[in-house]
């Protein structure tokens, strides 16, 4: 497969982001207030280097290029999964369930593994990639429905950090739009090589940069004044 | 086929649930600012009152008014927010008096985050100008 001068640039534009969000993160120092993003945007500027090196140098249908691909994926899966649990973390602060937060994510991870294994246990070849890509795919899904129960819990709470909320936010933009991609393309699989083809970057380009604006200009202090608390001032 | 309709029609529904909730926070981070005497007087504002109607004649003055530039994203999405609550407004007021009455109240916040701008544009253009005058002599 060879790629075209839009590949290359939205490839850039992502690599770009990421890179800005550690590097804005790093200058707000916010780094290790939100490690679990920087490392999972970090790894992925990395994977991204990784990808676009394999793909030059093996190629597309490479036997190299496939493992590079989905092991990367199961772990930046994971990596993921850890940012929305850092968030129930930030969510929850005021509450100091920290600690039970932290043990739940062990055993929602531990228990998703071992679903993963049970179901793919029969496989007696190619275990270990099978088992990578089937946890990637419940990780993922487990993932998708943490942020929108956490979403929930934003609104509920009346949440008024702005920062906080940006980048739940933009995880649950991120989320819903890759599985709008995913139905548009099933449904309309005729559109996918002139649009639906470009989707899947341009959504991937959206989690770095909305996390880059969001450090760049909303401060930690930031704070939403909702309508009910003014409407009662006054 | 259906399975993707399903997982396509709740995708576009939470889209938009975010993007309301991304515009009410916009609007409500306006809310604490008081609208000074200045704006008030440009554009017609009693009482720190806006309807919500004016907020198409706000954007036309918004559009005159040169700005740092750093407000137009979020004054696009409260555009789209207020075409969609207005069509709201119409396709609802038959049916629930309360859903139409909501979404006259987000309209009447989304034309005070409008007079919010407007009056942070005005402000910024006076200092330009008090910067070139200065400047001159």
């Amino acid at each position: 497969m060879d790629l075209g001068p839009i590949d290359y640039l939205l490839w850039l534009i992502g690599f770009f982001a990421e890179v800005a969000v550690v590097v804005c993160s790093l200058k707000r120092r916010n780094f290790l207030r939100y490690l679990p993003i920087n490392l999972y945007v970090g790894f992925t500027a990395l994977v991204s280097l990784s990808e676009f090196y394999c793909l030059r140098r093996f190629g597309f249908a490479s036997m190299e290029y496939n493992y590079l691909y989905y092991y990367s994926d199961s772990l930046l899966t994971i990596l993921l999964f850890f940012v929305v649990i850092h968030f129930y973390q930030h969510l929850f602060v005021e509450m100091n369930v920290s600690t039970h937060i932290g043990a739940f994510a062990i055993f929602l991870l531990f228990g998703t593994a071992v679903f993963s294994y049970q179901v793919i246990a029969q496989h007696k070849d190619h275990l270990t990639t099978r088992f990578v890509v089937d946890l990637s795919r419940n990780l993922y899904f487990v993932g998708v429905v943490l942020t929108y129960v956490l979403w929930g819990a934003v609104l509920k709470l009346r949440e008024t950090r702005t920062r906080l909320i940006q980048l739940v936010l933009a995880l649950g933009v991120y989320f819903t739009a890759s599985a709008a991609t995913y139905a548009l393309r099933n449904m309309f699989p005729v559109l996918e090589p002139s649009i639906l083809k470009w989707m899947p970057p341009i959504v991937a380009i959206w989690l770095p940069l909305a996390w880059a604006f969001t450090f760049m200009k909303v401060s930690e202090a930031d704070r939403l004044e909702t309508a009910q608390l003014l409407a009662r001032a006054r | 086929m259906i399975i993707a309709t399903l997982i396509f029609v709740i995708s576009f529904a939470l889209l938009l649930q975010f993007f309301v909730s991304y515009c009410r926070s916009v609007i409500a981070s306006s809310r604490k600012a008081e609208l000074s005497e200045r704006v008030c007087e440009v554009a017609g504002i009693r009482d720190q009152r806006v309807r919500g109607e004016e907020f198409a004649r706000l954007t036309q003055l918004l559009h005159l008014c040169p700005g740092r530039g750093d407000d137009v994203g979020e004054l696009r999405a409260v555009s789209v927010y207020y075409a969609l609550l207005a069509a709201t407004k119409k396709v609802v007021h038959p049916v629930s008096a309360a859903v139409a009455r909501w979404a006259e109240d987000e309209r009447e916040s989304c034309s005070y985050f409008a007079a919010v701008a407007l009056d942070r544009r005005i402000s910024y253009s006076r200092e330009l100008l008090a910067q070139q005058i200065t400047g001159s002599i």
